[in-house]
């Protein structure tokens, strides 16, 4: 039986990981430019993460704290199984507690707590061409970015305003990034939008299928596209966390019968359980302790 | 009361427990061997090298037991092993000509130098179940003769002494040969790194695209010069050496498809070629591939770009199946954060919507009408 691979530490070999550490010194330097990189083919699926964990595999050393979401929390399973994945092959601490991370990879959220500098956050990004869905040809958008001609995002967010008297956009919604480069933030829910300006950390974002890194360097302006007359809002929940009670968080709706009950809980777990361990308590969690006492 | 919900980590190992499981069926039956798949199911075994660019058998067959015979899954195990392997030169270019093939049909001439040999083939087949397999019977020899030793030319030389077809085509002198699985992919390609993509897409994919020009979507008249499998000799220029040493014979499958062409702005009136080459078996791929290829020179011909099979951005973005079978089960990942703010922006307007209805039909689309 032919002998199988033994794998390098955080699985990619050291030549990658120059190559991709070069593309992301590329992207800092370039806030919000998509730089193109040979994305390897990892032990898991395109459109799972291979970006974000390429990004994570050539940042990581042993001294590193490795935090993994997954809508926010830590025990989704393709967030459980991205965090397995670098304790086996690059057997470092892990952690759910955002302050205590080095590096936090995420999907779809930034965390609540504000990241402070020395910390690094990890995008995975499904399609990071924000003109994607106005233009499908790579080598078209490639040109809009080079001229800066992003008339055609504004005419897209104009038309939806003149269509449903508001900008439709909920989540991946477009930013411009140190007043040049107009980028996909990846999926995350426009209410993390503010988050990523001015941000003490590094973040960094990797599409491994489409083969681009990005990334926003700490302190950099990171500007939600709007107009004068309709200026950009985040969502507001109308009641708190139901476990933690918290408020202006973002929340996650759960579905308790089939009769229309609903609680909304915090999105991010890390947030909720901290909260609560501090003694915050929610609408559904009060009763259960009086009862309790 | 809610339970948030922990334990994504007892749940994939329970899942992981359950695949080896059923992977191994019902224990009363013996196990199937590597064996028993590189020589009993040869062409998915040939199909998962050729798509995941890995040329071993033995590997292959065991991505195809270890995915349940889920050919692309298969073709992704192999290609995660491919990356991770160190890339130690380029061969010298693989001489069809001198293939030890054994099958070669040509669709151009009724006989030509080195013959038309049938070869292992399902085509004059009647497809009939055998219910003989259904029990493991004697299988007679195959007849034999013995080489000839003649020189199976290639049908694009035959026509090249004519000056009828175009040449084999020339990179510069220093031109080193791309390689899409270490360069990120740019637009317009190079053809040896569309050749390259093509050679590891996806046969549906390629197959439905080859199928659609000859439905008439970006027709190019072709015509199957020749289709020959068999052993290729592979070998390697070593520097210190300063010859090439071979490395060892591999199974291809070549097309050269023949397509007629009348002529552009670009270049005279002369038969213009299609190609495809494809590990181990599989001449439906590679006559797919060639339809594709000869499809995707139409810039390069003067032709007019009109379908999804000429357009070299959307047939090379698209034809890998890892990557598309990826992007498209990933929808299976959470994705309630983003749904939830979809949700509340549907019932944000809904509710707008009634309140105009409720505040005395101030409906602008009624009065726009009106």
């Amino acid at each position: 039986m032919t002998e199988l691979a033994t794998y390098n530490f955080a699985y990619l070999d050291e030549q990658t990981k120059r190559m991709i550490r070069r593309a992301i010194l590329k992207a800092i330097a370039i806030p919000g430019y998509q730089v193109p990189f040979a994305s390897r083919e990892m032990p898991m699926p395109y459109g799972w993460g291979t970006g974000g964990v390429q990004v994570t595999a050539s940042i990581i050393g042993p001294e590193d704290v490795l935090k993994v979401i997954d809508q926010g929390a830590d025990d989704t399973t393709n967030a459980v199984s991205i965090r397995a994945f670098f304790q086996k092959v690059a057997n470092v601490a892990v952690t759910t507690h955002t302050k205590d991370a080095t590096i936090i990879q995420t999907r779809h959220r930034i965390p609540e707590q504000q990241l402070e500098k020395g910390q690094v956050l990890v995008y995975q990004v499904p399609i990071p061409e924000p003109l994607r869905f106005l233009e499908p040809r790579e080598t078209e958008t490639r040109k809009m970015h080079a001229l800066e001609e992003y008339g055609l995002m504004h005419v897209k967010l104009y038309e939806d305003i003149a269509r449903h008297g508001r900008i439709s956009t909920t989540y991946a919604y477009p930013v411009k990034v140190a007043g040049r480069y107009v980028m996909d933030p990846s999926p995350t829910p426009k209410f993390d939008n503010p988050k990523m300006h001015m941000s003490e950390a590094l973040q960094l974002f990797g599409a491994g299928r489409e083969k681009r890194i990005y990334a926003v360097p700490p302190y950099t302006d990171v500007v939600s596209l709007d107009f004068e007359d309709y200026p950009f809002e985040i969502q507001k929940f109308e009641q708190p966390c139901a476990l933690c009670g918290a408020q202006g968080v973002y929340l996650d709706e759960v579905v308790l019968d089939d009769k229309g009950g609903r609680m909304f809980v915090c999105s991010d777990t890390d947030h909720c359980e901290d909260r609560r361990e501090h003694g915050h308590v929610g609408e559904m969690l009060a009763p259960a302790k009086e009862a309790a006492e | 009361m809610y339970v948030a919900v922990k334990g994504g980590e007892a749940a994939i190992n329970n899942a992981h427990r359950l695949l080896a499981d059923r992977r191994r069926g019902d224990r009363s039956l013996p196990s199937v061997t590597i064996e028993q798949i590189v020589e009993q199911l040869g062409l998915a075994v040939d199909r998962v090298m050729a798509e995941a660019s890995l040329y071993d058998r033995t590997l292959a067959a065991l991505a195809v037991r270890q995915s349940r015979g889920d050919l692309i899954e298969a073709i992704f195990l192999l290609r995660a092993y491919r990356t991770t392997l160190p890339r130690f030169g380029t061969s010298v270019a693989v001489d069809t000509a001198g293939m030890k093939v054994e099958r070669r049909v040509s669709a151009t001439y009724k006989d030509l130098p080195g013959g038309q040999l049938l070869g292992p083939t399902f085509d004059y087949t009647h497809r009939l179940l055998d219910p003989s397999l259904l029990s493991d019977e004697p299988i007679e020899e195959p007849a034999r003769k013995s080489a000839s030793g003649e020189h199976v030319m290639r049908v694009s030389d035959i026509l090249a002494h004519e000056g009828l077809i175009e040449a084999d085509g020339e990179f510069p002198y220093d031109h080193e040969a791309g390689d899409l699985t270490r360069e990120p992919l740019e637009f317009p390609m190079g053809r040896d790194l569309r050749l390259q993509a093509l050679a590891r897409g996806d046969e549906g994919f390629l197959l439905a695209l080859g199928y659609s020009t000859q439905r008439g979507y970006g027709r190019n008249h072709p015509f199957v010069g020749e289709v020959r499998i068999g052993e290729v000799e592979v070998e390697l220029e070593v520097a210190e050496l300063g010859f090439a040493v071979s490395l060892g014979r591999i199974r291809v499958t070549e097309c050269q498809m023949v397509n007629q062409f009348k002529g552009s702005s670009k270049a005279p009136p002369q038969f213009t070629r299609g190609y495809g080459l494809v590990f181990g078996q599989s001449e439906r791929k590679a006559m797919s591939m060639s339809l594709v290829d000869r499809a995707l020179r139409a810039e390069e011909l003067g032709e007019d770009v009109t379908a999804p099979a000429q357009d070299e951005e959307f047939v090379i973005s698209h034809s890998d199946n890892v990557q598309a079978t990826g992007f498209v089960e990933h929808l299976k990942l959470p994705h309630y954060v983003d749904f939830q703010a979809e949700l509340a922006l549907v019932r944000k307007m809904r509710a707008d919507i009634d309140k105009t209805r409720r505040d005395g039909n101030h409906n602008p689309d009624q009065e726009a009408a009106e």
